[in-house]
């Protein structure tokens, strides 16, 4: 049994989400091996031999494969499938949009976004923004699957030798055309993998009072992330998202201020270790989820923490 | 160009979802139910289309039981022209579904294809990247802008990272992210007309789709409870209880 993990990367490092996706495969036992698809990317296919547990990377380079265009990434996994009784994904924007086209293309039904393995054809999976699980088996020949991040732990990124083997590019659908992006640059840790999680809701009122939370953010080490109000409203962009429809994080501390904890955002840290709780709205039902809650107007307790926290 | 806009029936949003005692799936009986959140702007936007001249119709899709067309009349109230009914009382999963809508594609010959990113009670994240599949077209998933730019869309996709801009070659599949749009509520002057517009009624077999599932749901559970919290008084106090007891700064 071969399991192929599909390494989401920037060509030069692998993306953290790949190696929770590395631990799901070491999981279901066998031998794992990596796809690196981009364009100049030798150095993250270097970086994924290194990964432990690991046994094979396999490097396709190719201008084609530049960007995240699944038109063109999803017949390369096609090309490579028949050689794996599982191929995984990360659940991230990268390998939703991918892993679906590929599923189509090899008449699978995917199981998406797991967060345990029980067998190597049975998985558990949140439905309904989180508020069931279930378990599911796949009657499928090769099974698809994309993995929650948070819901399985990292592999080292340092320890393995794989051996790295270069493979033939599919080429061009010549169906899109990548024009540009607009990367938010912030040099806090990235949300989906920061032991601590700071976000702001409506409560904030504005874009610009978020840096109240970023000051805090940076004694902490924390990433800052949002409720959907806050980003519907235009005070932080899309990817500052922590939710049912954005990103799942498992911090060891989540600190919640200013959001009122609808379904959908419970959805996305409910998983947190501890959850702290700042509303000024004592029936908010973000405090029945929350370990520590406190009743109190943010624009008070927030910059009394930062100064709490020296 | 027509829009072909496939929509879902799901619980209500709003509803806190309750797991049924013998596992096996969640509590539908007296639920409200509505169309899924992503479907409406789906569903929006092929409307601004319209309305913009550059749709010349706007069909609205859904496949399951009987009561999909509830769904379907909201969808023409919010004025989409015609609806088509694939009716099915299996467990359709998003590959079949997929495939159904492939033959749909087939008969009607849309330009464009506009779906949800995913649908509220599975969450799967699938269907619109596996029609963009099986028809060999362009795919456009997660987006919350769009431009027609002749034979081409220029779509905003959201991406972990932030924003990605993207070319596709028309015919396209694209899905759609909560920033799209704000879907109208319908009027009850639409409400009333839509009830005059057509649904179409097919089956999978009509199509010549095979939708067995191919993956089985064992059963359903609730996720483990977290424990009680307590409130704390001051931010002293929080600050304390975070270095001393639970020891996570």
């Amino acid at each position: 049994m071969s399991i192929l993990v599909i390494a989401e990367h920037d060509n030069t490092t692998i993306k953290s989400a790949t190696l929770n996706t590395v631990t799901a495969a070491s999981q279901l036992g066998g031998d794992v091996h990596v796809l690196v698809a981009g364009s100049g990317c030798a150095d993250a296919g270097a970086a994924a031999a290194k990964i432990a547990g690991v046994s094979k990377v396999l490097v396709s380079d190719a201008p084609e494969y530049a960007q995240d265009v699944a038109e063109n990434i999803a017949p390369l996994i096609v090309k490579l499938a028949s050689g794996y009784s599982h191929i995984l994904a990360p659940a991230t924007t990268y390998g939703k949009n991918i892993l679906p086209r590929a599923s189509a293309l090899l008449d699978v039904q995917q199981i998406s976004e797991i967060s345990a393995i029980e067998s190597a054809d049975t998985f558990v999976r949140p439905i309904y923004a989180g508020n069931a699980l279930a378990t599911v088996q796949s009657s499928d020949a090769i099974k698809l699957i994309t993995v929650r991040g948070t819901a399985f732990e990292a592999a080292a990124e340092e320890g393995g030798s794989a051996a790295v083997e270069a493979v033939e590019a599919t080429g061009d659908a010549g169906l899109s055309t990548f024009l540009g992006q607009e990367l938010t640059k912030s040099e806090r840790p990235e949300l989906t993998s920061a032991g601590v999680v700071i976000s702001g809701g409506r409560g904030m009122q504005n874009g610009e009072n978020f840096a109240m939370l970023e000051r805090v953010a940076d004694k902490l080490g924390a990433a800052v992330g949002a409720s959907r109000a806050a980003v519907d409203a235009g005070y932080v962009p899309n990817d500052y998202q922590v939710g049912q429809t954005g990103k799942v994080v498992a911090p060891d501390l989540y600190i919640a201020v200013g959001i009122s904890g609808a379904i959908q955002h419970l959805a996305g840290m409910k998983d947190s270790k501890v959850i702290v709780a700042i509303n000024k709205d004592q029936e908010a039902p973000i405090f029945q989820v929350a370990d520590y809650g406190l009743v109190a107007d943010l624009f008070d307790a927030i910059p009394e923490l930062e100064k709490e926290l020296g | 160009m027509k829009v072909l806009v496939p929509i879902k029936r799901v619980i209500d949003a709003n509803v806190q979802v309750r797991v049924k005692s013998d596992q096996t799936g969640v509590e539908l009986t007296n639920v409200k139910m509505a169309m899924n959140p992503f479907c409406e702007i789906a569903v929006e936007q092929a409307v601004r289309l319209k309305e913009a001249g550059i749709a010349s119709e706007v069909i609205v899709v859904s496949a399951g039981p009987a009561q999909a067309q509830e769904t379907l009349r909201t969808g023409l109230a919010m004025g989409a022209d015609r609806g088509i009914h694939i009716q099915s009382d299996e467990d359709l999963q998003p590959l079949a579904i997929a495939k159904l809508l492939k033959a749909v594609v087939a008969k009607e010959d849309p330009g464009l294809v506009i779906l949800g990113k995913q649908a509220i009670d599975g969450d799967n994240n699938q269907t619109g990247q596996m029609l963009s599949a099986l028809l060999g077209w362009s795919q456009g998933a997660f987006i919350s802008a769009m431009e027609k730019d002749g034979d081409l869309l220029k779509i905003t996709r959201e991406v972990d990272g932030g924003l990605q801009k993207v070319s596709v070659k028309l015919p396209s599949v694209l899905t759609v992210d909560l920033r799209l749009n704000e879907p109208r509520y319908a009027s009850l002057p639409n409400i009333m007309k839509a009830k005059k517009k057509p649904i179409d009624a097919t089956s999978p077999a009509d199509l010549g789709v095979e939708v067995a599932p191919r993956v089985k749901t064992l059963k359903v559970t609730e996720p483990p409870a977290r424990a009680a919290g307590v409130i704390v008084g001051s931010v002293a106090e929080l600050v304390d209880k975070l270095k001393n007891e639970a020891k996570v700064i």
